[in-house]
């Protein structure tokens, strides 16, 4: 359907830019919208109380954080490592102003908006499409991404009204979900030495500070990264392959 | 349980931080983008980070309840299987893995 408004737009009416920009965000939603429903489900089954779903998914949107931090909250985890968590798992979000085109955005509230609403599923349509984006097709995907979101956490939320058993083990969905993130970021040998760095800070967190095992990983692991970059980083660095990513 | 002001803080540490992640590239354009170490970082970060995320998710479901400690290796097992032959598809990996911790703790 798409490539007939691409190629054929003598003989077709041009799409709306609402309707494309909805039409944009079905593929992803698809997989937002279980996710959300799997988001409220856990937030009740924490015992948090419910309006942290909608809460969480307007303050932050950001699908796994959210989902890490149900068991942080429980677990009244210090702020600290709450900040230096988000820090550190949405560090990413940096990189996709490269590509993300902002620059259709004109009006300063849509412009507030879109950068607000980069989350992966935005900037992985848009670095995928050569389709022509304006503002209205841009925030209508942002948008209807939301709301599959939201939406999803609260008919969670319902689902738990309506069927309040407890389905214990239901929260491994979240280590599920990191274990394939993990596999995904994990595509070639290149990434090896990173995963072993991650997980031997890990390790030797649990072991020498079992009560704050993440919070001290998580650093441990950006100091051997840092250290990385300055006795090894700067030749890969200034090689041509350091664009493979990009 | 953690009382109102404890969310409403985690709340508002976890807008600032990503709304500032996410805007702020577009207004600094170049200088943090340009850096050699934040680029380096940006590549290596994620299989890490996400390790860690991986193991710490684990951890928690498995301290406290040891005997949760088997279900918890079988449904990685099924998680990653899944994973690498059924074609990266999330939704599927994470509800076969997830499917079979539940019935493992159940049936125990």
């Amino acid at each position: 359907m798409e490539d007939v408004n691409h190629t054929a737009i003598v003989s077709a009416p041009p799409t709306h830019p609402i309707k494309a920009g909805i039409k944009d965000s079905f593929a992803a939603g698809l997989g937002m919208f279980p996710l959300g429903i799997a988001f409220g489900l856990l937030v009740v089954q924490s015992g948090l109380p419910w309006w942290v779903a909608p809460a969480l998914s307007i303050s932050g949107f950001a699908g796994s954080l959210e989902l890490l931090l149900i068991g942080m909250m429980t677990a009244m985890t210090p702020l600290a490592t709450v900040a230096l968590t988000t820090l550190l798992v949405n560090f990413r979000h940096v990189f996709y102003s490269f590509t993300f085109p902002l620059h259709v955005v004109k009006s300063p509230l849509a412009k507030t908006y879109s950068m607000y609403a980069l989350i992966d599923e935005a900037y992985a349509v848009t670095a995928a499409s050569k389709g022509n984006w304006n503002s209205q097709r841009l925030i209508s995907m942002q948008v209807a991404f939301q709301a599959y979101w939201v939406g999803g956490g609260l008919t969670g939320l319902a689902v738990a009204a309506v069927l309040p058993i407890r389905i214990e083990g239901l929260e491994f969905a979240l280590c599920a979900l990191f274990v394939t993130l993990t596999l995904d970021a994990v595509k070639s040998r290149k990434e090896l030495p990173s995963l072993v760095l991650g997980a031997a800070s890990y390790t030797a967190a649990v072991l020498f500070m079992p009560n704050a095992a993440l919070f001290a990983g998580l650093v441990m692991f950006v100091f051997l990264l840092v250290a990385r970059h300055f006795f090894f980083g700067r030749k890969t660095a200034s090689t041509p392959t350091g664009e493979d990513h990009a | 349980m953690p009382d109102t002001w404890y969310i409403v803080a985690v709340l508002a540490i976890v807008f600032s931080i990503t709304f500032a992640l996410r805007a702020v590239p577009f207004a600094a354009l170049g200088p943090l983008r340009r850096s050699a170490l934040v680029k380096q970082l940006s590549h290596w970060m994620p299989a890490g980070i996400l390790v860690i995320l991986a193991c710490s998710t684990v951890k928690g479901e498995v301290l406290g309840s040891p005997e949760h400690l088997l279900p918890a290796v079988v449904a990685v097992g099924v998680t990653v299987t899944a994973h690498l032959l059924g074609g990266r598809r999330t939704l599927l990996s994470v509800g076969l893995g997830t499917f079979s911790y539940v019935l493992l703790v159940n049936l125990h």
